[in-house]
């Protein structure tokens, strides 16, 4: 009996513990920006293709997450929101975290490139790449501006899924990048502002800690004004329309003055309402972006009935 | 520790397995679903002299 008892199996992972590798959360956002920019393109798909096509950024964005936690098992023992993970819980190997990523990546891209086009695929290979190498084996440990790099990571999916329709880039999905690119530093500054993770301890450079918590508030406002020009431009693209247009005028104006909030607030004055600004400007980041892809959404679905669109 | 039948573990074991036997099966519906679409779509276009000629 001792010899089997030395096996704990309480520990051996459930189904789940590998779907958590995958990042489910990131990946509904990866879901929703890749059929945006699938939908929108101005090359009709078919809608099982689309379908497949869809799944397979998905299961790519998950491969890089798996990648993700593999190399960051060290960071998330540490820091306290991520100690529940399956690597850090102890409940999936770190080898085979990457077993299971290396695997998926190669999967999701010879897939996306037979359903759609090698083009695709391609740009699938290098966001996941770009995420896993150049974000965080590279970047994320060395610069405070890691949020920035990480950002263009996640910014990819709508580009890719306009690629699967086209095959190619255009300046309507060049600014769909540049939207959730320029989104995501003030979205998770803002959180880094009122989670107070053990960055430090875990040796991850964050602007909160490098810079400070003002220079931080400054600079949220600052990438929530270089934003706005971008939203309004791809509202006046092919992609978008009436309802686009007004929907990025009401949207960044709430956006800016969110971040104007924030960065007249003092610390002490945050610390005594709970961070009650940082918290309301971090939801509505969310909201912001949902609207905003879901606005193009809407110009395309009207596109059929003579409305929508410029 | 008695001995049952079913430990909790199997449970757990079985779960898995179940979980990889249907994202298995999932795959194969959409390889086989997309090499539908893929042929029909085929036969719309260009059809091979052979066939369009009977």
């Amino acid at each position: 009996m001792s010899d089997t008892s030395a096996i704990d199996h309480r520990q051996e992972a459930g189904f789940g513990d590998y779907v958590q590798l995958l990042k489910p959360r990131v990946m509904s956002l990866v879901v929703f920006t890749a059929m945006v920019g699938l939908i929108v393109a101005p090359v009709a798909v078919h809608p099982f293709v689309a379908f497949t096509a869809i799944l397979f950024i998905a299961l790519g964005g998950g491969a890089s997450g798996a990648l993700n936690m593999w190399y960051d098992a060290d960071i998330d023992r540490v820091m306290r929101r991520t100690q529940s993970r399956p690597i850090p819980a102890g409940r999936v190997s770190e080898g085979e975290a990457l077993g299971l990523g290396l695997a998926l990546s190669v999967l999701s891209c010879l897939m996306l490139g037979l359903a759609a086009n090698w083009f695709a695929g391609a740009f699938l290979a290098f966001t996941i790449f770009f995420y896993v190498v150049v974000y965080t084996m590279w970047l994320k440990r060395s610069t405070p501006q890691n949020i920035v790099i990480g950002g263009a990571a996640g910014a990819f999916p709508p580009m890719i899924g306009w690629a699967v329709a086209t095959g190619g880039v255009a300046p309507e999905s060049l600014l769909m990048f540049a939207l959730i690119f320029m989104w995501t530093p003030p979205h998770f500054w803002a959180l880094a502002l009122f989670m107070k993770d053990d960055y430090s301890k875990a040796g991850v450079p964050m602007l909160t800690v490098t810079h400070g918590r003002p220079a931080t508030r400054r600079h949220i406002l600052v990438y929530t004004l270089l934003l706005a020009p971008f939203a309004l431009a791809l509202s006046l693209t092919s992609i978008g329309g009436p309802v686009t247009l007004v929907a990025a005028l009401v949207l960044n104006a709430l956006f800016i003055r969110g971040a104007v909030r924030i960065a007249r607030r003092t610390e002490a004055a945050a610390e005594a309402d709970g961070y009650k600004a940082e918290k309301v400007f971090f939801r509505f980041s969310l909201a912001y972006l949902f609207l905003h892809f879901g606005a193009l959404l809407v110009e395309a679905s009207l596109a059929p009935f003579g409305f929508g669109g410029w | 520790m008695a001995i049952r039948p079913e430990h909790e573990i199997h449970n757990r074991r079985f779960g898995r397995n179940l979980g990889l036997g249907l994202v298995l099966a999932a795959f194969v519906a959409l390889v086989f679903g997309l090499t539908v679409v893929k042929i029909s779509h085929l036969e719309e276009g260009k059809l091979p002299e052979t066939e369009a000629s009977q």
